[in-house]
């Protein structure tokens, strides 16, 4: 293989290129200028776009790989510029988001000296990295690069971070580059066991109520298809957690809605009456499950999952199905009986109706005088008709996005599921419109997280990346206030936010803005907003006091979602 | 759940930082490691971990997958006492002139097997391998004569069953 004599530095730059990273999100400092040095000549290449915060460059990396499936990469400098990636990688971590991190730090004759924005970053991120690596010498630089790209990306995906030491970037180096095959310690695919497919197979065609949860896992392995084949030849109610959210399109006959928490009436209280529970590519999240010794305890449970820790982990499997969940149900598919299961069917169509009834009406046609945020991702809906990429944020408007936004198509709903991280949406978005710049990309924000990340505002109007920014204000961190109202006798305890003027700050960063306070403004403002072809912000006026229902309350059984 | 002592038993690459992984693993859980030795194993370039737990079996279990889980582990194991062969080790510093003064502790020394690894003027040096009985018995005794440092390993330990570690790496 040829080589060339190239500083480390230089030496990232092709390693970002070889693997196909041609949009990178960071923000420069000390450690890392050799790296943002050649960044510059490289620049007709590899896009970099400044963030105003390193934790915006995580949250827009992982945007954009929940939105294409690539690795999203973020780059920061030692010290502060690395800690402030910390959030988003734990975010990454949870939600198996293939990120890659570089950091820059001090010269290697400078660790452990408490140099200059000197910090142990590899320490600290190892408990939220699927890998993290140290380089101190520039010839590191083309194999750590390759295994950090490929552990990221393969089997179940998740952020890694390389820190490079400065004297490494600027030592030379014989580059050459050859992409990782492997690791002889990692086995990301477990192999699979036919016996298993077949026993899962008889479970499956031997049950009357059977039910699907599936998670993030199918969007991740890409067995979209595989899933719909399944699920149709099998006749099989088909719920969704948050992650797996867009991977059915809405409209599906067998989709039956979300699980957990603030889910759909139907497949909760229908886990707890199936007798066959199948889970697809996801983990039992607390959230999801409530009270675990109240949790689907007559079903037998069939679990397809690719990490095998997942296995019993939370809940007790009778069958378990590892390997990619795209391959499984393609080997599961020709020992499926077709089938029909239309009385149960009707069971999840019946509460359907109640939550309707109870719910779902009050939210999408409220007979208040106050606006729901329902009603605005229902204009959404129409307005893009059902197929804008939903990028949101954490708290009430979350619940509401993920239970009203209508998808057509997969990788679609961009969310903090396993973490919970208020601010990312903003940034997330930006990271998403830029991978898919022929979508539509919604951002949907509560007033509070808007507030955690909305320096970005900045990497928007410089960069002039057209995303849509909806926050749904109702003056309030609207979670934590219905849980005080509803857990804390209605302590508002440090809940109530006393806001900025928003348009004004949109307009300060040179973003068209626009403010609905009353509802028969609104489906205009939202065709406005998405008729622009730059960037916008639509603040809506939301009722202050709205809750979030169906609800199952931490530690109670998915028997028991209130309604009210 | 009942708790007992498990001998959990990893073979990994021998890279920096490996160590801080695994421990976060324990301490992200609160679970107490009651010891913990790294050492070369029978393979080039691969290292053993002996980690000894008081848990649950199931939360044992649940520990080894998210153990094996990490990339630069080759595979993990837990094990049950009865299902291994263990030892500890442990030094004795006794003050030189007890050895001569109290024919008790030459006694002590030559029901113990313990061996005499040095006598220096001041002090002699007494090392004992052997279950954590053994030696807590051997401290038990010498306690009353006084005894100038102590120090004990924790647990090493060999599987009965066999651990097909190459075969692993083969790929």
């Amino acid at each position: 293989m040829s080589t060339e004599r190239i500083t480390g530095a230089e030496a990232v730059i092709k390693c970002l290129l070889e693997e196909g990273a041609d949009l990178i999100y960071g923000y420069p400092g000390g450690a890392i200028m050799p790296i943002y040095d050649e960044l510059y000549k490289y620049q007709d290449k590899l896009q970099h776009v400044l963030t105003r915060h390193e934790q915006g460059a995580t949250h827009s990396a992982q945007g954009f790989a929940r939105a294409t499936g690539k690795v999203g990469v973020a780059m920061a400098t030692s010290g502060p510029g690395a800690t402030n990636l910390i959030t988003g990688i734990a975010d990454a971590q949870i939600d198996s988001t293939p990120m890659v991190c570089i950091t820059g730090q001090v010269a290697r004759h400078l660790l452990g000296s408490d140099a200059f924005q000197e910090t142990d970053i590899v320490g600290i991120s190892t408990p939220v990295t699927k890998w993290n690596y140290q380089i101190t010498s520039a010839d590191e630089i083309p194999e750590v690069m390759a295994k950090a790209f490929y552990i990221a990306r393969s089997g179940r995906p998740g952020p890694v971070l390389i820190d490079i030491t400065k004297n490494a970037q600027m030592e030379e180096l014989d580059f050459s580059y050859e992409k990782c095959k492997g690791v002889r310690s990692y086995k990301p695919v477990p192999k699979i066991e036919p016996a298993k497919v077949q026993a899962a197979a008889d479970v499956i065609n031997a049950a009357k109520k059977p039910m699907i949860v599936f998670g993030q896992g199918i969007i991740l392995g890409e067995a979209e298809a595989e899933l719909k084949a399944f699920i149709e030849k099998a006749d099989i109610p088909s719920a969704w957690t948050i992650m797996g959210l867009s991977a059915l399109e809405t409209k599906h006959p067998l989709n039956v809605g979300m699980v957990g928490m603030h889910g759909n009436y139907g497949p909760n209280l229908l886990t707890n009456e199936c007798d066959v529970l199948i889970a697809l590519g996801m983990r039992f999240d607390d959230r999801v499950t409530g009270n675990l010794a109240t949790y689907a305890k007559q079903a037998k449970v069939v679990h397809f999952e690719i990490d095998p820790a997942e296995i019993d982990k939370n809940v007790k499997t009778d069958v378990a199905v590892l390997g990619n969940v795209k391959d499984t149900l393609a080997q599961i598919l020709p020992l499926i009986n077709k089938n029909d299961h239309a009385v149960w069917r009707e069971e999840f169509k019946k509460k359907d109706a109640i939550e309707f009834d109870k719910v779902i009406k009050e939210d999408l046609h409220p007979t208040k005088e106050g606006m729901t945020m329902a009603e605005v991702l229902e204009q959404i809906n129409v307005a893009s008709n059902d197929d804008a990429v939903i990028v949101s944020d954490v708290g009430q408007h979350q619940m509401f996005a993920c239970r009203y936004a209508k998808f057509s198509q997969t990788k679609s709903n961009i969310t903090s599921g396993g973490l919970g991280t208020m601010g990312f949406a903003l940034p997330a978005a930006i990271g998403a419109k830029m991978g898919v710049p022929n979508r539509e990309v919604v951002a949907i924000i509560g007033d509070g997280g808007y507030q955690m990340t909305i320096q970005e505002l900045g990497t928007i109007f410089q960069t002039k990346v057209p995303v849509k920014i909806v926050v749904l204000n109702n003056e309030f961190l609207g979670m934590v206030r219905q849980w005080q109202q509803l857990f804390f006798d209605k302590r508002y305890a440090s809940t109530e936010m006393i806001n900025p003027d928003f348009i004004t700050i949109a307009k300060g960063y040179h973003i068209p803005a626009n403010r609905v306070t009353k509802r028969e403004d609104l489906a205009g403002a939202v065709q406005e907003m998405m008729d622009s072809k730059e960037a916008y912000f639509l603040e809506v006026c939301i009722e202050k006091e709205n809750n979030v229902f169906p609800m199952i309350p931490t530690g109670a059984s998915v028997s028991d979602m209130r309604l009210s | 759940m009942e708790e007992r002592k498990f001998t959990i038993s990893v073979y990994s690459e021998n890279h920096l930082g490996l160590l801080n992984r695994i421990s976060g693993i324990f301490l992200k859980r609160h679970i107490n490691i009651e010891s913990l030795t790294v050492s070369e194993s029978e393979i080039e370039d691969v290292s053993r971990f002996i980690i000894v737990v008081r848990t649950s079996e199931e939360y044992v279990k649940k520990i080894v997958g998210q153990i094996e889980k990490q990339v630069e582990v080759i595979k993990a194991y837990f094990h049950t006492n009865d299902e291994t062969i263990y030892r500890e080790s442990a030094l004795f510093k006794i003050a030189s002139d007890l050895l001569f003064d109290e024919r008790q502790i030459q006694n002590i020394i030559k029901e113990s097997n313990a061996e005499i690894v040095t006598v220096a003027r001041d002090f002699f040096v007494l090392s004992k391998s052997g279950r954590r009985s053994e030696i807590q018995g051997l401290y038990d005794k010498l306690k009353p004569f006084g005894i100038m440092q102590f120090v004990r390993s924790g647990r090493i330990s060999v599987s009965k069953e066999a651990m097909n570690i190459s075969e692993l790496l083969k790929y």
